[in-house]
Parts: C-alpha cells; sequence; structure tokens
C-alpha cells in the first residue's frame, strides 16, 4: 500500500472540493445570505486540511490497483464529511448524521433528502446541495485527473474504481485527455439544458439547480414539490429527456461527436436502455390511464417522467407513485434495480450487466441442449471474456447481498416492509425517492440515526460500485505487507 | 504525435512504454487480451484488442489521423502487409520489423515496394552494437555518430589508469588529443563535467571523438590496446549470424556454439567461414575443450538471459578478455553492472533508441534532422545527434555568445571531414553534425538548447 500517494491524493481532492465552494459562497454573496461566513469558514477548513496532506512527499508516485480502489473509496468519504460542513455550520441541519446524509446523498447523486421543508433553507446552501450533485455525477476523481498537469500511467487504476460499468475503458490513449473529453461532454449538455429551461421561464438560479439534479442524475430539488412545483409540460419535457440523455453511455456522444453514428445505433446497451424505457411507459400508462388519470396525455406525461427519472436513478417526481396501482410500482422498483447504461453519471446494477446476466441465462439454457457446445457472450459482436463474466455475477450477487444485510438493518426502525425495503432500493441504486414513508413526496428524516448511517454508505456503495468501499472493510487490505 | 502500434510483445511494450512518456498518443492493437492487459495497466496508452490486419480493425484505431504505425507482430510477413495496409487507409509513416536474415539483403527493394519509412531488424542492431564492442576491446559500450566519424565510448576508471584524480583540464592538456569526457556516472548520480572537474576511480566516463583519436588517448593513459582476433559466440540464433557476418567483414575468426543439431548444419550453410560447435554453451566441459581461455572475446546471445549471465561469469573466469552478454530484461542491470561482465547489451534498448531517434525526427519536421539518438547511463542521459541547417537560429554565432539551458554539452561538431570538439570560439554553421549530450531532458531540435526569450 502506497499511504503517502493516498493521502496526498486525497489532500489533492479535499483543495478541488474548498475550490468548488467558491460558486456556493457567491451565492451568498449575491442573496445577501448570512450563511457566506460558514462557507468561507469550511473553505478554510477544507482547504488547509488539503493543503496539509499535499506537503506529504511521495518518494514512490506508482499506484497499483488496490492503492486506486483506496484513493477512491477514502477520497469519497472525505469529500462527502468535509461537505457536510457548510450544512453543520450554517445551522441548517444541526444533527451530524443529517448532515453527512445529506452530503452523500449528494455526491453520490442520490438525491435522497431528511430535509422535511428544502424551501426554508437558504439559496446559498441549496446551491452547494446541488452543485455536490453535479461534481460527484462524473466523479471528484475523474475531475482532479482532467486538471492535474502531472498524471502518470498508474492513475488509470483510479478512473477504474470510479467509473461506473463492468469494464470502463479510455476514450482516448492519453488518460488526462480521456477525463476532459468525459468533462466537457458533461459542462456542454449542461449548459444546453440550463439554456432550454431558462427558455421555459426558470429563473436562473432554478434552472442551474434543476440542471445539476438532472446531469448528474441526482435529484436535489430547490423546491418542495420537486420539479411538479413547476406545473409546466415544457419544463417536464426537458428535464425527462435530458435525464434519459444522461443516463447514456457518455463514449457513446463522443462517438456521435466522431461521426461515428451508425455504431452508436448499433449499440447493444443503448437498445436495450431504450426498449427498456419504451416499454416500461407503455406498460405503465396502460395501467394508470383512467385509473389514476382521466385523459391519455396526462398518462404519457406522468408516466415518461417518473420511469425516466428512476430509470436514470435521478429521482425528480412530478407525481406521487405512492398512489399508483401495484403493477406500475413494481414497474418502477424493477427500474431502480436496473439503471442506467454504464459510463454514464447514473447509478443501478446498469443496463450492460442485466444484458450479460441475461445472455449467461440463456447460455447455460442452451448448455443443456448441447452440451459440448463451444460458446461465446458477445456484446456488439465482441466476444466478452470469461473473466468479465465471472465478475458481473459475482458483483450481482454482492449488491444483492449488501441489499439484504440493508435492509435487515433498517428494518429495525419498525417501519412497514414497503418503507424498508425500497429506502434501500432507493439509496443503494442512487434514486432518492423510493415508496411508503419515503415516497417522492415523503423523505428520510423519521428513520433513526443507525438506518441513516447505513444509508449514507450504502449511497457511496452504490455510487462506487461496492468493491471501493467493501475492500476497506477487509483488514488483510489494510497490512503493510499482506500475502 | 498518434502512434499505432500493432503487436504487444516485448518490442511492442517497450516502445509503447517509451513513446507513450514522450507524450505521444499511443495506440495498441494484439489479438492477445492477456498482454494488452499489462499494457493497459501499466501504461497510458489505449489497448484494442483485434487482428491488425483487419482495415475493421485499423479504421477503429483512427490509422486515418495516425502519424505513425509501427507493425512489430512475430511475423515478417505479416508486419509487411500491416504496413501496406495502413499506408493505403492513410497512415502518414510506417515501420516494420522485418528481421528474417533471408529478407535482409532484399530490404532496400522491399522498403520501395511496400511504401516503407523504415526497417527495424532488431538482432542485426544488436550484432552491429557488439560488433562494434569487439572493434574497440577497452570499451564497455560503443555508440557512433556522423557516420562512424565520431564515436562515443564507455568506460570505467581503474586505479591503474593515469588520469585518476586528475581535473579535466589537466586531462586534455597532458593527453593533447581532441577527445572529450561528456559525462561520468558516479555512484549512480550522473554528472555533465566542466574543466575542473576531477576524475576519481571507479567512475565510469563517457570519452567523445574520432574513433582515432579515442584509441589515442586509451593508449595515453596507459590501456593497452590490443585487437580481438577471435570470437566465441554461444547461441547460434539470429544474432549469431548478424554478428558473424560483422566479424567476418572485420577479419574476426568466429566460433559458434548451439546445442541444436539442426541450426547447428543450417548455420554451416549461411556461415561458410565459421566454426560451428554442437554442444551446451554452459557446460565447462564443452568450453573448456574448445579453448576459451584463448578466445579473444566471449559473446553470448542465447535467448535465455540467465544462461547468458552464466555463460558471461564463466568466461570472465577462464580470463577472457572482452565479455559480452545480452539481456533482455532491463530491470535486471543494477544487479549485473556490479558482476564483472564488460559489457551488456539489451536489445530491447537499442531497438527503442532507434525509434525514438525517427519519431524526434517526425515531431521536428520544420527543424533539424535527428541523425543518431542514444540514451546512456539508465535512460537519464541522452546523447543526440542534429544536422544545423537553416532553421538554427543560432548559426554562425561563437558559442560563448550562446546561453546554453543548464545540463547540456556540446560535444562535437562535425563538418565534412573536420571534427571540432568545440570551444567558446567555435561557431555553429549550416550542414554541421552537432553531438550533444543532456541530462534529463528530451530534445526534439537543435534550437530547444537555446534558453527561451535570450
Amino acid at each position: 500500500m502506497n499511504y503517502r500517494m493516498i493521502f496526498k491524493s486525497i489532500g489533492t481532492v479535499l483543495c478541488i472540493e474548498a475550490a468548488c465552494m467558491l460558486p456556493s459562497l457567491l451565492v451568498a454573496f449575491i442573496y445577501r445570505e448570512a450563511d457566506t461566513l460558514s462557507f468561507a469558514v469550511s473553505m478554510f477548513i477544507t482547504a488547509v486540511t488539503g493543503f496539509l496532506l499535499l506537503r506529504i512527499k511521495t518518494p514512490i508516485s506508482r499506484i497499483y490497483t488496490r492503492d486506486g480502489f483506496a484513493i477512491v473509496a477514502l477520497g469519497w468519504l472525505h469529500v462527502s464529511a468535509f461537505g457536510a460542513l457548510p450544512f453543520l455550520l450554517s445551522g441548517s441541519i444541526p444533527s451530524v448524521i443529517d448532515a453527512f446524509f445529506e452530503s452523500a446523498s449528494g455526491f453520490s447523486t442520490t438525491g435522497a433528502s431528511i430535509l422535511r421543508n428544502v424551501e426554508a433553507l437558504p439559496k446559498s446552501i441549496l446551491f452547494w446541495r446541488s452543485f455536490t450533485h453535479w461534481m460527484g455525477g462524473i466523479g471528484v476523481l475523474i475531475l482532479m485527473i482532467a486538471i492535474l498537469p502531472s498524471v502518470n500511467a498508474s492513475t488509470i487504476n483510479i478512473m477504474k474504481a470510479e467509473s461506473p460499468g463492468p469494464a470502463p475503458g479510455k476514450l482516448v490513449p492519453k488518460i488526462r485527455q480521456t477525463a476532459e473529453i468525459l468533462y466537457i461532454i458533461y459542462i456542454v449538455l449542461t449548459a444546453i439544458q440550463v439554456v432550454l429551461l431558462l427558455a421555459g421561464g426558470m429563473t436562473i438560479y432554478d434552472a442551474l439547480i434543476h440542471a445539476f439534479g438532472t446531469a448528474s442524475t441526482g435529484g436535489f430539488s430547490s423546491r418542495n414539490a420537486s420539479v411538479a412545483a413547476y406545473s409546466s409540460v415544457y419544463t417536464e419535457t426537458v428535464i425527462t429527456v435530458f435525464m434519459f440523455l444522461f443516463g447514456v453511455n457518455f463514449t457513446l456522444y463522443y462517438m456521435v461527436f466522431k461521426r461515428n453514428i451508425k455504431s452508436v445505433l448499433r449499440d447493444e446497451e443503448l437498445r436495450f436502455y431504450f426498449g427498456v424505457v419504451i416499454t416500461a411507459i407503455v406498460l405503465i400508462v396502460l395501467n394508470i390511464n383512467g385509473t389514476v388519470y382521466q385523459s391519455i396525455g396526462e398518462s404519457i406525461r406522468y408516466a415518461a417522467f417518473q420511469v425516466s427519472s428512476i430509470i436514470t436513478t435521478t429521482g425528480y417526481a412530478t407525481a406521487d407513485f405512492n398512489i399508483w396501482p401495484a403493477f406500475s410500482q413494481v414497474i418502477l422498483v424493477l427500474l431502480m434495480f436496473i439503471g442506467a447504461c454504464a459510463g454514464s453519471t447514473g447509478g443501478g446494477l446498469k443496463c450492460i450487466r442485466v444484458i450479460l446476466l441475461f445472455k449467461i441465462i440463456k447460455r447455460e439454457i442452451a448448455k443443456l441442449n448441447h452440451p459440448k457446445a463451444v460458446q461465446t457472450v458477445k456484446i456488439n459482436g465482441r466476444i466478452v471474456d470469461e473473466e468479465t463474466l465471472s465478475g458481473v455475477m459475482a458483483f450481482f450477487f454482492f449488491w444483492i447481498l449488501i441489499f439484504a444485510v440493508s435492509v435487515l438493518i433498517v428494518s429495525l426502525d419498525g417501519k412497514d416492509l414497503i418503507t424498508s425495503t425500497t429506502a434501500v432500493t432507493a439509496t443503494l441504486n442512487n434514486i432518492g425517492p423510493g415508496l411508503g414513508l419515503v415516497g417522492p413526496v415523503g423523505n428520510y428524516a423519521d428513520l433513526s440515526v443507525l438506518s441513516k448511517a447505513v444509508l449514507s454508505v450504502c449511497m457511496i456503495v452504490g455510487r462506487l460500485e461496492i468493491y471501493p468501499i467493501m475492500l476497506l472493510c477487509f483488514s488483510s487490505f489494510w497490512k503493510r505487507s499482506s500475502i | 504525435m498518434k502512434i499505432i502500434i500493432i503487436g504487444d510483445g516485448k518490442l511492442g511494450y517497450n516502445l509503447a512504454e517509451n513513446l507513450s512518456k514522450e507524450n505521444n498518443d499511443v495506440i495498441i492493437i494484439d489479438k492477445n487480451q492477456e498482454a494488452l492487459k499489462k499494457a493497459g495497466e501499466y501504461l497510458d496508452v489505449m489497448c484494442i484488442k483485434g487482428n491488425g490486419l483487419s482495415t475493421q480493425i485499423l479504421l477503429e484505431a483512427g490509422i486515418k489521423e495516425a502519424d505513425l504505425l509501427i507493425a512489430a507482430t512475430a511475423s515478417d510477413e505479416m508486419n509487411m502487409v500491416c504496413c501496406l495496409t495502413a499506408k493505403k487507409l492513410g497512415a502518414t509513416h510506417t515501420i516494420a520489423r522485418i528481421r528474417d536474415p533471408e529478407y535482409a539483403n532484399e530490404l532496400d527493394q522491399l522498403k520501395a515496394d511496400l511504401d516503407l519509412d523504415m526497417v527495424i531488424n532488431p538482432e542485426q542492431a544488436v550484432a552491429g552494437e557488439i560488433a562494434r564492442v569487439i572493434e574497440f576491446p577497452p570499451a564497455l559500450n560503443v555508440e557512433i555518430f556522423a557516420k562512424g566519424r565520431v564515436v562515443m565510448m564507455e568506460m570505467k576508471v581503474t586505479p591503474d589508469m593515469s588520469i585518476v584524480d586528475m581535473s579535466l583540464n589537466n586531462i586534455s592538456k597532458m593527453s593533447d588529443s581532441g577527445i572529450l569526457i561528456g559525462g561520468v556516472l558516479r555512484d549512480d548520480t550522473v554528472i555533465i563535467p566542466n574543466g575542473d572537474f576531477v576524475i576519481k576511480e571507479d567512475d565510469t566516463i563517457y570519452v567523445v571523438g574520432q574513433p582515432s583519436k579515442v584509441v589515442q588517448f586509451y593508449r595515453c593513459i596507459g590501456i593497452h590496446v590490443q585487437k580481438i582476433k577471435s570470437v566465441m559466440v554461444m547461441g547460434g540464433g539470429r544474432i549469431a549470424y548478424y554478428l558473424a557476418k560483422y566479424l567476418d567483414e572485420m577479419e574476426i575468426k568466429v566460433k559458434i556454439i548451439d546445442i541444436d543439431r539442426e541450426r547447428c548444419v543450417e548455420l554451416t550453410e549461411l556461415l561458410p567461414k565459421a566454426l560451428i560447435i554442437c554442444g551446451d554453451g554452459t557446460d565447462e566441459s564443452v568450453l573448456h575443450s574448445e579453448n576459451l581461455a584463448n578466445m579473444g572475446a566471449f559473446v553470448s546471445v542465447t535467448g535465455k538471459d540467465e544462461e547468458n549471465i552464466i555463460a558471461a561469469l564463466l568466461a570472465k573466469q577462464y580470463g577472457v578478455q572482452k565479455v559480452v552478454a545480452k539481456i533482455n530484461r532491463i530491470d535486471y542491470s543494477l544487479a549485473i553492472n556490479n558482476m564483472g561482465i564488460d559489457s551488456v547489451i539489451s536489445p530491447k534498448l537499442i531497438t527503442a533508441n532507434y525509434i525514438l531517434k525517427y519519431v524526434r525526427g517526425l515531431q521536428n519536421a520544420m527543424g533539424n534532422p535527428v541523425d543518431a539518438l542514444y540514451r546512456i547511463m539508465d535512460n537519464r542521459v541522452e546523447a543526440i545527434e542534429f544536422t544545423a541547417n537553416e532553421h538554427t537560429k543560432f548559426l554562425d554565432t561563437p558559442l560563448r555568445d550562446l546561453k546554453i539551458i543548464k545540463g547540456i554539452l556540446i560535444a562535437a561538431i562535425v563538418r565534412k571531414n573536420e571534427i571540432i570538439i568545440p570551444h567558446g570560439n567555435d561557431v555553429i554553421k549550416a550542414d554541421d553534425n552537432v553531438i550533444l549530450i543532456a541530462k534529463d531532458k528530451k530534445l526534439t531540435d537543435l534550437n530547444d538548447i537555446i534558453e527561451l526569450g535570450v
């Protein structure tokens, strides 16, 4: 373990985080809010800690896979902890665990909140909440890779640990350029959305907050009623479309830019993602039309928004699906698990893994028919190696295991089954609202401290796709010379 | 620059490592996932799994915008076809590894037919390097500049040399010959010395100058230079073949030992003048019966590093004057340096230097051509040769008026047949070949040696 390098990297990330508090400070300044000081103090504490860690001398700068995982896991825990400072210092969220929950929810782009009345909070605090989403969307450490001048080849281990998907790769030969390209795509798409939202009559402040929430597939809003507060078909359409777009693998945007449209359209994951979205919308429309909503137009409007919001794991809501029929609710819960595409800002299991799992099942059945047949699993015509396949299966089991253990702990609160299970589903998959007490009009405030702590960890575990955080739990990982 | 490398073997990996460190965009194509895994994890390059011959894979790698394609798969024929396809698809430059001796004589024809920009034959290059070391026995390594008119020789300072504890100024007065000591390696520190620097025992020094002058310098400091007349080569591979050819030209007798009878028979046909022995070169009795002790030099070039090391140590025990071993893995160098083997030749380094030279030349297409590039002292120092031309910004300026960046030394200037070891009054003229020694720098142009803003 290269401890020096790990803590130095964390120092860098904290410095970046301090710099990212600047826009919120500016907002506090513009709206002449009393929180200017709390932001300044938070920035100071974060920056000083960061600088102190940066002074660590690193004789060996090489990092291996497990160092990369440690940097990502510890980096995220630190970033979330320091991100909670503004909430605490400003007094907006007085409890430590609540502040950490809110910060973890922000960075992991979950969007679950312990706040009962969002509108009562200062604008700068809400802005910070949404900005943490935006930073967490692609990744805080990838941001570090993109802006730092000295990046060596071993940084790929950090990128692998932070990027979602079974086999994250590079877009271009240089890792730094890859990170830059990802951020450029991210910034450009966010900017387009801001402009479109402004055109629909939102204020610049609301437009930014909602664009951050959409781009990162986070879901924090500045209104209690989320996007429903605007009751504008235009705004809802823009957000629906952009939620969908941010759930697509960013590599495909780069391919569009490279005029490789053909392979984009042929991409199996995109087709699957699109197919699932359309099927879910159609099924829900058939289910809720005539029962909950009277006109077909209304049904499509609400079904499309909710489906897009849930599958991309954003978590915005325009309708209280707590009162929808059970069939629609089950579809939404299933979508929560599927999640968005690999290489997007969304969470969940990721479409690609679901496709691979289906193909593995198909192969198993085919093997019964032709025991001697040689069969390989292919994606986009390329063979997926067996190592990746077994990795996906192990990941799936791990995911379910963590889900089960977390549900067990949360159920100690004595809440109903639906609340307990969907609270874990919605946090582990980085969605935000679940069903029952934690539904779109509810929040997580009523849960116990233990549940909040478990769910906070679930959010980060879900965002980093299990392994980095779980690795920290094993003592063999910490030993200086493990065999 | 955008560079595509086909084949992620020893050479491909090594090139990718060196080229990506020089800030090029490198893409590696290979069929073998396992090989790519290592490159993907340790190098800042992009890996594509697939057949480098396939148009689709090449297009995916972006062959249209590629500045250079290097084909380094195991098969010569495959490399040729890869380069041909790549050129047709729009690669600007192509380099193929072609190492079969059967093609060696037709290389020019092949280059023209396949529109190749460069052919690398690592075995031949290694053989050339070994032949040079044998030509100048006191040197541990020899690098050549300006088509052999200037050489740089590495040597170890031993207590019996007269230059021990002398400053460079005194050495040049004493020896009165046109040589320069361009670099010193003392206990792992690299020094680009000035006139007041004092040479100590056990230093490794790099002497630059005309070959005859360097030999004269050797005599002057008390090294007895004796021409090597016979060489025993262990291992009958391609390097041995090329080496035997070179040594034959130098009128040195060659004895090759190889364990494989069929290969031995083949060699007798290819190398009629050489003596071919079928036997195990690491077996002491074989070496003994073949009169190892009386050979002028011993060269071990089998495929296994360990065997080469053992055999070389054995030869040293027998008192062979000059022992050369081929060692592929550079990581061993620390351990090997203290073993007493005179010269260690690494094919990897030699080919990497070769290609880096070419790439640097491409990078400064508008500037001064790069004629030679060698990296010495564990890659920490570069010796590089440029041709000065109308793009050079400081022609005809006395060197004392130039603000040369610290750590760079102008070692020699070659003007037609005249070799100048430069002093403050000397100037660089157009068409001169300028040989530089640079520490911790990567020079791509002659103009880079001047401090900016001056």
